[in-house]
């Protein structure tokens, strides 16, 4: 079953960060990208997604919550790291509460570089990520 | 029972989703049209709907899904008697039924998100159930039978004698396709304050099985739109899917309204152009 | 014929032999459980055995006589005396004043019977029988019998219960029993009388029993609520004199059959006035504050006079005058009042808290879509008010029993301390989860009716129809969210601290689900059985009264069979769902809800941004659009409104 990669539903989670790169994940929303077109929905709410889009650094306060979010998404799922943030903790890395990068806690699929990340380089980190999903669905229906 | 009856429930069953996925895509693809956006492929509510099934299903408890299955169950019964000419009172009587299970499906799950969606969806329920109780009885004041098949049967279409019930359900139309203004409880659009309310606890097939009662409804609801010019079938399916289009517009051109406006707004409605029309329709057809 | 006087008689033999006090605790609970049962099975025995012209024959010969008017005064006498002690020692002013005007117009009545037979001879009086039989009567007989019966084996487990929770009061356990077979007795013989003397005496028995019950508890406010009911039902009480008194002056008679032959040619008079006695009976606006006062008293008290008794008498009256009240300026008043009831009690359901009295609301609403029923008159009419008797004594009955058992085990009568109560209580919210779809939901027969009242309305009076729609959107209101509660497993709720699962239910008596388990099978072959109802005993009786021909009521071809597939669905559903959970158990994971991806493990925690917190949901209210007060004076306004343009055309 392909569908999956026609239908990608994307939560999108926000760390420690400037906001820049949510700004621009939410650009990929508007007119100009319309991300719809690939059949990605913003959807908000980690029951329905396929793919955990996450800005910005892990902190303290946050770790729980990012994992919980995982947790609570159906499998077959992605992680996308959006930024350096995500990747590394960027510029945040050195503060007292900051743990790193996304890695640190949850299983990353792919990292989209940037600070903050153009529109185009998020739509293509998501199709980068479908082959991903493809592959774990494809496991996932052998071991249901 | 006819064989005409038979076949319109077969081609119902069979269809429905069909025309109502198509219908949902084309809805994707006029929405983003207004946006100025391209929008997804017309197949996209399929593609949806397939991955759902593949997915895996997370539930708060396992009762959840059982209930679930009953707004699906008893959505489709609900398209049966309609389409097979049964009597339209009891097929109203079903379709809060399936509506019902839904709500009691999404309480069970116990999220505060599903719980409040569900408590809207009943306020929803009850803000359009008397418009939509006034709809067979102004039919009945006019051909004299809820039965569906002979109300087909009358020669002059409906909307000559019942303007005022009609309009009155095409303002409960919005709520019952979940469109702004009146889109509380759930909304197919991006976020909402209650996240996806009744359903943000439904995931996989659930969701799948929801996504699907939702298609069977619009086709139903469109075809009680249909009863309205049913003589004249091209203008009927026509206006149906004209109507349709009116809702997009509608959607995509207000803000989601508060619950007293939900409430006040539609029993207003039921009461002046429903029970106008229908006053009126006593005092002279007598 | 026997079994009519036995129905009568038996419960009161019983009553006082539970008086007495004499019989050990255990012995007197199996004689309550033994003679309940015995109603149940001689009521079903009168249904099989009443097609036979021997009963009929029989019934026919016994007549009134100078004897029995005689000691029938005596007795209303001795009631008003009674009346009398207690108005005294509580300082009750008007429920005294009442019942000198109701003394003094029965005496009156006597004078003037007396004197009628005098002048007449030999009166055609003493030539009417007491005692009738038709298919209503019946079905009434069966639903006193068995639900009244059921909820009088329940009693013995709850009363125990309940004198455990409240230690303060006394004991009177055995008074408790003494009124309620003193009750059922009452009930019996309305249900049965043809002679409206008999009728009287009897009708002020339930009105004293349930006076009685009431202010069980003897706390101020009990006592209160008791006086209410007894002013209200007095002022019925009235009504009736006044109507029985104006009938016999009139036509020489006390028949209430007669009286009805009577009102169809026009006696419209004493028709009115009966069923005004039936409406402060039946708690219709503007009198169905009693009803609500009544929950004070213990459950089994409760569902007694909201499912079986007293309120149902009420409605049993008005639906006998039915064929008297069609298209009549007193049937389109009774048929308003009871939409008005409908609306205004349905409306205000939507803002109460408190279970029972949602409970209370409901059956006003209820016995106002009987009204409104019985005021309209048609066939199709009393066919829907008579179902809706039947299935909403089973329902509510059902309800008030379990909401009474989960009061003991939750200690709280609140709908928000339910939520959950399915996993703590199983199978009594499964019982009350069937108890509610019986009140509402399709496929269960109660749609079936209402189904009947919209097309009867539409066909006469259509203008009654509003009140019905909006009514029916907040009736399904009120029920969903409950039955959500009971399902939603949110909070740290009393129910959740009571213990693990089925370890609470242990506690609950086997007097207590013996009458649960039957009641919520009840309601479910009450709709499997619906049809059979509606030919066996409703068509004909209305085929009496509306020279119909059994089977000729329109109401069947296709809904009939149309129910019978519903039904089947509500069989093959648990199927399908089984298929489909089944089909994707394997994929399926438990998981905590969405809580912002706050939770702390998988219940309802969550972290706060200073400690762990618990998430707790309320239910509606909506107390701004649906609050009491507003609906209310809107309900007794109207329908005191109603009653004076009726009372004014009448003159």
């Amino acid at each position: 079953m392909s569908s999956i990669i026609k239908s990608p539903w994307v939560i999108h989670y926000d760390g420690s960060s400037c906001n820049g790169c949510d700004i621009e994940v939410l650009a990929a929303l508007t007119p100009r990208f319309d991300v719809e077109r690939f059949g990605i929905i913003n959807t908000g709410n980690p029951k329905h997604a396929d793919i955990f889009l996450i800005t910005g650094s892990i902190n303290e306060q946050n770790i729980s919550i990012v994992k919980n979010i995982y947790e609570q998404m159906p499998n077959p799922k992605i992680v996308i790291a959006v930024g350096v943030c995500a990747a590394t903790g960027g510029i945040f890395r050195e503060c007292y509460n900051v743990q790193g990068g996304v890695g640190e806690v949850i299983p990353v699929d792919v990292y989209v570089p940037g600070c903050a990340v153009r529109p185009e380089a998020i739509i293509d980190g998501v199709v980068k990520g479908l082959g991903i999903l493809q592959k774990k669905q494809e496991e996932w229906s052998k071991q249901a | 029972m006819s064989t005409t009856a038979i076949t319109s429930g077969l081609l119902y069953l069979v269809l429905a989703p069909l025309i109502g996925g198509l219908i949902a895509g084309m809805d994707r693809i006029l929405s983003a049209r207004m946006q100025m956006r391209v929008g997804p492929p017309i197949w996209q509510p399929f593609y949806d709907v397939g991955k759902l099934f593949s997915k895996e299903q997370l539930v708060v408890n396992h009762m959840q899904t059982t209930l679930i299955s009953g707004l699906l169950f008893f959505m489709v019964i609900t398209g049966l008697l309609f389409f097979t000419g049964y009597d339209l009172l009891l097929v109203i009587f079903t379709f809060t039924l399936a509506s019902i299970f839904l709500i009691l499906a999404a309480y069970r799950a116990g999220s505060p998100y599903s719980f409040i969606g569900a408590e809207r969806e009943l306020l929803q329920i009850m803000a359009y159930e008397p418009m939509v109780l006034l709809v067979p009885i102004g039919i009945y004041l006019v051909t004299k039978t809820f039965s569906i098949s002979e109300i087909l049967k009358f020669e002059t279409p409906l909307i000559f004698y019942l303007p005022g019930v009609f309009i009155g359900f095409l303002h409960v139309l919005t709520i019952k396709f979940r469109k702004s203004p009146f889109d509380l409880s759930s909304t197919h659009h991006a976020h909402q304050e209650l996240v996806k309310g009744l359903t943000t606890e439904f995931s996989g097939p659930s969701l799948a099985l929801i996504e699907i009662a939702h298609w069977y409804e619009n086709v139903l609801l469109l075809g009680m739109i249909y009863l309205f010019f049913a003589p004249i079938p091209w203008v009927g399916v026509l206006l149906a899917l004209g109507l349709y289009f009116l809702e997009i517009v509608i959607d995509n051109s207000f803000a989601r309204m508060k619950w007293e406006f939900l409430l006040k707004s539609s029993w207003w409605v039921a009461l002046i152009f429903g029970g106008g029309n229908i006053i009126l329709l006593m005092l002279f057809k007598h | 014929m026997n079994l009519i006087l036995f129905l009568i008689l038996f419960p009161f033999v019983i009553s006082l032999i539970l008086k007495t006090n004499i019989l050990p605790d255990g012995i007197q609970k199996a004689l309550i459980v033994i003679s309940s049962l015995v109603l149940a099975l001689v009521s079903a025995m009168l249904c099989f055995n009443s097609t036979s012209a021997e009963t009929i024959a029989q019934l026919s010969q016994l007549f009134f006589s100078h004897t029995q008017q005689i000691t029938l005064f005596g007795f209303e006498v001795a009631l008003a005396i009674l009346i009398y002690f207690f108005a005294f020692k509580h300082e009750k002013i008007w429920v005294a004043v009442i019942n000198t005007v109701q003394l003094i117009l029965l005496i009156a009545l006597e004078m003037k019977m007396n004197s009628g037979v005098a002048a007449e001879g030999i009166s055609k009086l003493y030539s009417l029988p007491i005692f009738f039989l038709d298919q209503f009567s019946i079905i009434m007989a069966l639903i006193i019998g068995i639900i009244g019966g059921l909820i009088a084996i329940y009693a013995n487990g709850y009363m125990k219960d309940f004198h455990a929770h409240h230690k303060e009061m006394k004991d009177k356990r055995s008074g408790f029993f003494f009124i309620i077979f003193i009750f059922l007795s009452a009930m019996y013989g309305v249900v049965f009388s043809d002679n409206l003397l008999w009728l009287h005496f009897f009708w002020e028995i339930t009105t004293l029993s349930s006076f009685f019950l009431i202010g069980y508890k003897g706390d101020t406010e009990s006592i209160n609520n008791a006086f209410k009911a007894l002013l209200y039902n007095l002022i019925g009480g009235v009504g009736f004199v006044i109507g029985i008194f104006y009938f016999f002056t009139s036509s020489g008679s006390v028949s209430l059959d007669q009286l009805v032959t009577a009102g169809k040619a026009g006696l419209l008079i004493p028709v009115a006035l009966l069923a005004f006695a039936g409406l402060s009976k039946s708690a219709q606006m503007p009198f169905s504050s009693w009803l609500l006062g009544a929950m004070v008293a213990p459950t089994p008290v409760s569902a007694l006079l909201h499912s079986s008794t007293m309120v149902k008498a009420g409605v049993y009256l008005v639906v006998k005058l039915a064929p008297a009240l069609m298209g009549t300026w007193v049937g389109i008043s009774t048929a308003t009042i009871g939409a008005i009831t409908f609306l205004s009690a349905s409306m205000i359901a939507i803002s109460r808290q408190n279970a029972k009295s949602v409970l209370a609301y409901s059956t006003i609403a209820n016995l106002g879509l009987i009204i409104l029923c019985a005021g309209i008159g048609s066939s199709i009419a009393v066919w829907a008010a008579i179902m809706i008797i039947i299935f909403h004594a089973i329902s509510k009955g059902l309800l008030f029993l379990s909401v009474g058992v989960a009061e003991h085990r939750i200690d709280s009568r609140e709908i928000e301390a339910m939520d959950g109560l399915v996993a703590n209580l199983p199978k009594l919210s499964i019982l009350l989860l069937v108890g509610m779809a019986g009140m509402f939901l399709a496929p269960f027969a109660m749609l079936i009716s209402k189904w009947a009242v919209i097309k009867a309305l539409i066909d006469s009076t259509a203008l009654l129809l509003f009140p019905i729609v909006f009514g029916s959107a907040a009736t399904l209101f009120y029920w969903v969210k409950w039955m959500g509660k009971l399902l939603a497993q949110t909070s740290s709720s009393k129910s959740e601290n009571k213990g693990e699962g089925n370890l609470a239910e242990k506690a609950i008596s086997n007097y207590e689900w013996f009458a649960l388990y039957p009641l919520g099978f009840l309601t479910i072959l009450s709709t499997l059985l619906f049809p059979l109802t509606s030919i066996l005993m409703v068509e004909p009786y209305l085929a009496k009264d509306y020279s119909l021909e059994v089977g000729s009521l329109n109401l069947w071809n296709e809904n009939l069979t149309l129910m019978v597939i519903l039904l089947a669905l509500v069989f093959i559903f648990p199927i399908f769902a089984k298929i489909f959970s089944s089909r994707y158990s394997k994929v399926t994971r438990i998981s905590a809800p969405y809580l912002a991806g706050a939770n702390i493990g998988n219940g309802n925690r969550y972290q706060g941004s200073l400690q762990e917190m618990k998430y707790t949901i309320r239910n509606y209210y909506l107390e701004s659009f649906f609050c009491e007060k507003g609906w209310s004076i809107f309900g007794i306004t109207a329908s005191i409104i109603t009653l004076a343009i009726t009372m004014f055309f009448l003159r």
